[in-house]
């Protein structure tokens, strides 16, 4: 079954949500990656306040390419979560609803969306001409020297996801490859000399 | 001795089709390769996975736009004729090609000047990585790919001893792709490079990524070590977009050179499924 999620994302919706559950949203989202977070926490750091509105938001891990004459918006598929795992639990813990990307998060990153009742969705990867398929507007928030990486707000239609981490901290990346490995596999470890 | 003269905006032109077709047209072998890998795949999260993949590419094809928004670092291996004279300079016109289909071709400008204190966005996706190699003849030979950074960053360098043999070259190949797990964008083409030198070894594991995933090594032991390599691999279980399956690599492909009698090394670069590489000839 897929669930349709109107933005912005409600606790109750979230609190809804499993890990697993395919879903399609359809509202506005923010979109930033590495640069940007990198400046969002300086100023978190320094006590100064943001140049968006994080609360209550999900934030999309892209870097659009551009858009080609005629077209709304580039390929902008999701990029891998994990190098923005430093900069995400004082994100959340400032009011961040949740993450669009893909791949693996940090045990500090679960945590921090448990604590705060936050939702991790996964795009698929390198299905960028088709998830821009669901992106009908883009608009440039802050930080355009950024170029791709410019933090903007983009408004979506049935955008097309998978709840990879919900808010009990319950993670697909754990348990689904575990339901296909195959016990008979080769060590892997390289032993010591 | 008779040369032959190319001019500089031949080889701007043949760089820039190159880089343009390969971010928008995927590899027949990989193609092949994906709907084969749909059949077989074990998980219906895993078939619907390689389903919009697959639905993915035909679209990027049809209306001439990026299969990933990660249009990559150029990277070109040349074959460079020792009978050939540019009326330029050759890495520059290279570059040119790359500005161009970037700009032109609406790619993303994904490289950063500095990579530690300035990172700042050069905005035309210079400079290349080139690694020229001169040969006899009068042509020249271009193989191009964007690399994607998603699944470059799972990549690593082993310099092994000898003593480790197979097993060891066989376990750090393993090793390298159980940590990268659903990170660089599974199925991935492994491609494994062993022997010369530390930086040979990572040369050659580009170069194997760049090789269609149809073939394998001349060498029959290469070639059964990498159908090995394979069956190991998926039996990992991270599956189509690392969200579980039976399909986490596409290929293995090794690619072998001679070395030192103290050293073993083997490199391991780790692709996307968007394994984006084209070829053409001047």
């Amino acid at each position: 079954m897929i669930k349709r999620i109107t933005l912005p994302i409600t606790k109750d919706s979230v609190a809804d949500l499993n890990a697993g559950d395919s879903v399609l949203l359809t509202g506005t989202i923010l979109t930033g990656r590495d640069a940007a977070h990198k400046r969002l926490f300086a100023l978190l750091e320094q006590g100064e306040p943001l140049p968006v509105d994080i609360r209550g938001e999900l934030i999309y891990y892209v870097g659009p390419a551009p858009a080609k004459t005629g077209y709304a918006v580039g390929p902008a598929g999701p990029t891998s979560s994990y190098r923005m795992d430093m900069y995400t639990p004082a994100l959340l813990d400032r009011g961040l609803k949740g993450m669009i990307g893909k791949g693996a998060r940090s045990r500090e990153v679960i945590d921090a969306m448990v604590r705060n009742k936050c939702v991790y969705f996964a795009a698929i990867g390198g299905a960028a001409a088709l998830i821009a398929k669901s992106i009908k507007r883009e608009e440039i928030l802050c930080y355009a020297d950024l170029g791709t990486e410019a933090v903007r707000r983009y408004t979506v239609e049935d955008f097309p996801c998978i709840v990879a981490i919900d808010s009990r901290g319950n993670n697909v990346y754990e348990t689904e490859p575990l339901r296909y490995r195959d016990e008979s596999i080769l060590p892997c470890d390289v032993p010591k000399p | 001795m008779e040369f032959r003269t190319i001019s500089a905006e031949t080889v701007t032109a043949a760089v820039k089709k190159l880089f343009m077709d390969c971010n928008y047209f995927i590899g027949g072998d990989i193609l092949c390769a994906l709907q084969k890998a749909r059949e077989n795949e074990a998980s219906p999260v895993g078939k619907s996975v390689l389903s919009q993949i697959i639905e993915n590419n035909r679209i990027a094809a049809e209306e001439e736009i990026p299969i990933c928004q990660d249009t990559g670092m150029a990277v070109l291996f040349v074959e460079y004729g020792d009978k050939i004279c540019i009326d330029g300079d050759f890495d520059e016109a290279v570059n040119e090609g790359v500005r161009q289909a970037y700009r032109d071709g609406f790619l993303r400008k994904s490289v950063v000047s500095d990579p530690v204190f300035d990172r700042v966005n050069t905005r035309d996706n210079t400079p290349a990585v080139i690694h020229t190699k001169i040969v006899s003849g009068d042509k020249i030979r271009l193989t191009a790919g964007g690399k994607g950074f998603g699944s470059e960053n799972m990549s690593a360098v082993k310099m092994l001893a000898p003593s480790y043999g197979v097993d060891g070259v066989r376990r750090f190949i393993l090793d390298t792709v159980f940590r990268a797990g659903p990170n660089p964008c599974p199925p991935i083409v492994v491609g494994v490079g062993i022997g010369g030198t530390f930086e040979r070894a990572a040369q050659l594991a580009k170069k194997a990524t760049f090789r269609p995933v149809d073939t394998c090594h001349a060498d029959p032991r290469y070639a059964a070590l990498e159908d090995e390599l394979l069956a190991e691999i998926n039996k990992m279980g991270f599956g189509p977009a690392g969200l579980g399956g039976s399909t986490t690599a596409l290929a293995v492909n090794i690619e072998t050179a001679p070395t030192h009698i103290a050293g073993m090394p083997v490199a391991v670069n780790i692709c996307c499924h968007a394994a984006r590489h084209a070829g053409t000839e001047i």
